[in-house]
């Protein structure tokens, strides 16, 4: 046969071409690669929501049920001791938690109030950015969640969070615990924690621990996507403020003051 | 020959050094192979035996991924196509309550030290 070199490249170039879209093709015949592929969109995360929380502080009595509640259910350590303590939801002055809306003549009960504060779960995480390992990010239903197995301690989150909701390990937490809850996990030294928007119980159709003990009904949780959620309709006839607006990081937990 | 009884000691040595594997079990006793306690009425774990044996660590590896990562919460057993909970604490618990006549058993014999322990709560 008779092949000069222009033939010889046509005939290699149709055969690799052909093989190609043979091997594309058995590709996305395989169903459990689509299966797979199916698979990383999550069952388990509510398609289309996104959570978000709306604490009334005028019905807030500042009775700490909702931190209790927290600290049995997710095993957080006391250490009696500002350093070490880790926190996903606690108290703090009202000029902390809002300095942009504090003045010298504040409403009265305002002045001296203590509220409750937790991770925001940002729209535009600034600690999901940072992030080197990813052991933090932000999920389809706007839960910034946290990967322990992943997080390699760099505190980087914790720097880029303007409200400090973070904490982190700097020893064996699990001394520290009043009461070891065994259906959770504990954490470990060297990690950086908070809050998971109680990630583990809205998987069964609950509400997040704090709102469940919040006997007051100061702290509604729901979806902010959903026009006639309980916390959207609130939303809709008051007046609520988010911490630290200028920061542009677009928080979920919303204020009535 | 130069030293030829300090080279002779020295070879004799070399060679029991050398040849200690070899030897070692049949003069201290091979060490007895572990045996993890089963606390369970349930006939089969969430996979079959060898699976379980070969491939613990792979499937809560994967646990662990579609659990945090993706919000899941059911396993199938390939095996029995059974449904599980995909948690240490909720399923593998239940049959094996103990983790030190359970995983340390092989764990110490195999010399591996797996962390999961400084967070699951598994005593």
């Amino acid at each position: 046969m008779n092949i000069n070199r222009r033939k010889f490249l046509k005939i290699t170039g149709v055969a690799t071409a052909a093989l190609a879209i043979k091997s594309a093709s058995d590709l996305l015949n395989d169903s459990d690669f689509i299966g797979a592929l199916h698979a990383e969109e999550a069952e388990g995360i509510k398609e289309g929501v996104k959570w978000g929380m709306l604490i009334d502080l005028r019905k807030c009595d500042e009775c700490k049920k909702c931190v209790e509640a927290c600290r049995s259910a997710h095993n957080i350590p006391e250490f009696n001791n500002l350093k070490d303590q880790v926190d996903w939801i606690w108290l703090i002055d009202f000029e902390k938690a809002f300095p942009e809306q504090f003045h010298k003549f504040m409403r009265e009960d305002l002045e001296n109030k203590k509220v409750p504060i937790l991770c925001n779960h940002c729209d535009d995480a600034p600690c999901v950015k940072v992030c080197p390992t990813k052991a933090t990010w932000k999920r389809e239903d706007g839960i910034v969640m946290m990967d322990y197995h992943r997080c390699i301690g760099c505190r980087y989150c914790m720097a880029a969070c303007p409200y400090g909701s973070r904490s982190f390990n700097w020893r064996n937490p699990r001394p520290y615990i009043r009461e070891i809850n065994e259906d959770f996990p504990t954490r470990m030294k060297g990690v950086v924690e908070k809050c998971n928007f109680c990630a583990e119980r809205l998987r069964e159709g609950k509400q997040p621990a704090c709102v469940e003990a919040c006997d007051r009904g100061a702290m509604i949780f729901g979806d902010l996507n959903d026009e006639n959620s309980e916390i959207r309709k609130k939303l809709k006839e008051e007046y609520a403020i988010v911490r630290k607006p200028a920061m542009g990081t677009h928080p979920n937990i919303y204020y009535i003051i | 020959m130069y030293d030829a009884d300090k080279i002779g000691a020295g070879i004799i040595v070399f060679l029991i050094l050398v040849s200690l594997p070899i030897w070692y079990n049949g003069v201290l006793g091979a060490p007895t192979a572990p045996q993890p306690k089963i606390a369970t009425e349930e006939k089969h774990c969430i996979e079959d035996v060898e699976t379980i044996r070969g491939e613990h660590m792979v499937i809560l590896d994967e646990w662990r991924n579609k659990v945090v990562r993706h919000g899941e919460k059911v396993y199938t057993s390939k095996t029995y196509g059974e449904n599980y909970e995909m948690s240490i604490e909720k399923t593998c618990k239940k049959c094996h309550p103990d983790r030190k006549e359970f995983c340390d058993e092989c764990h110490d014999y195999a010399g591996v030290k797996p962390y999961c322990w400084d967070c699951h709560n598994y005593e």
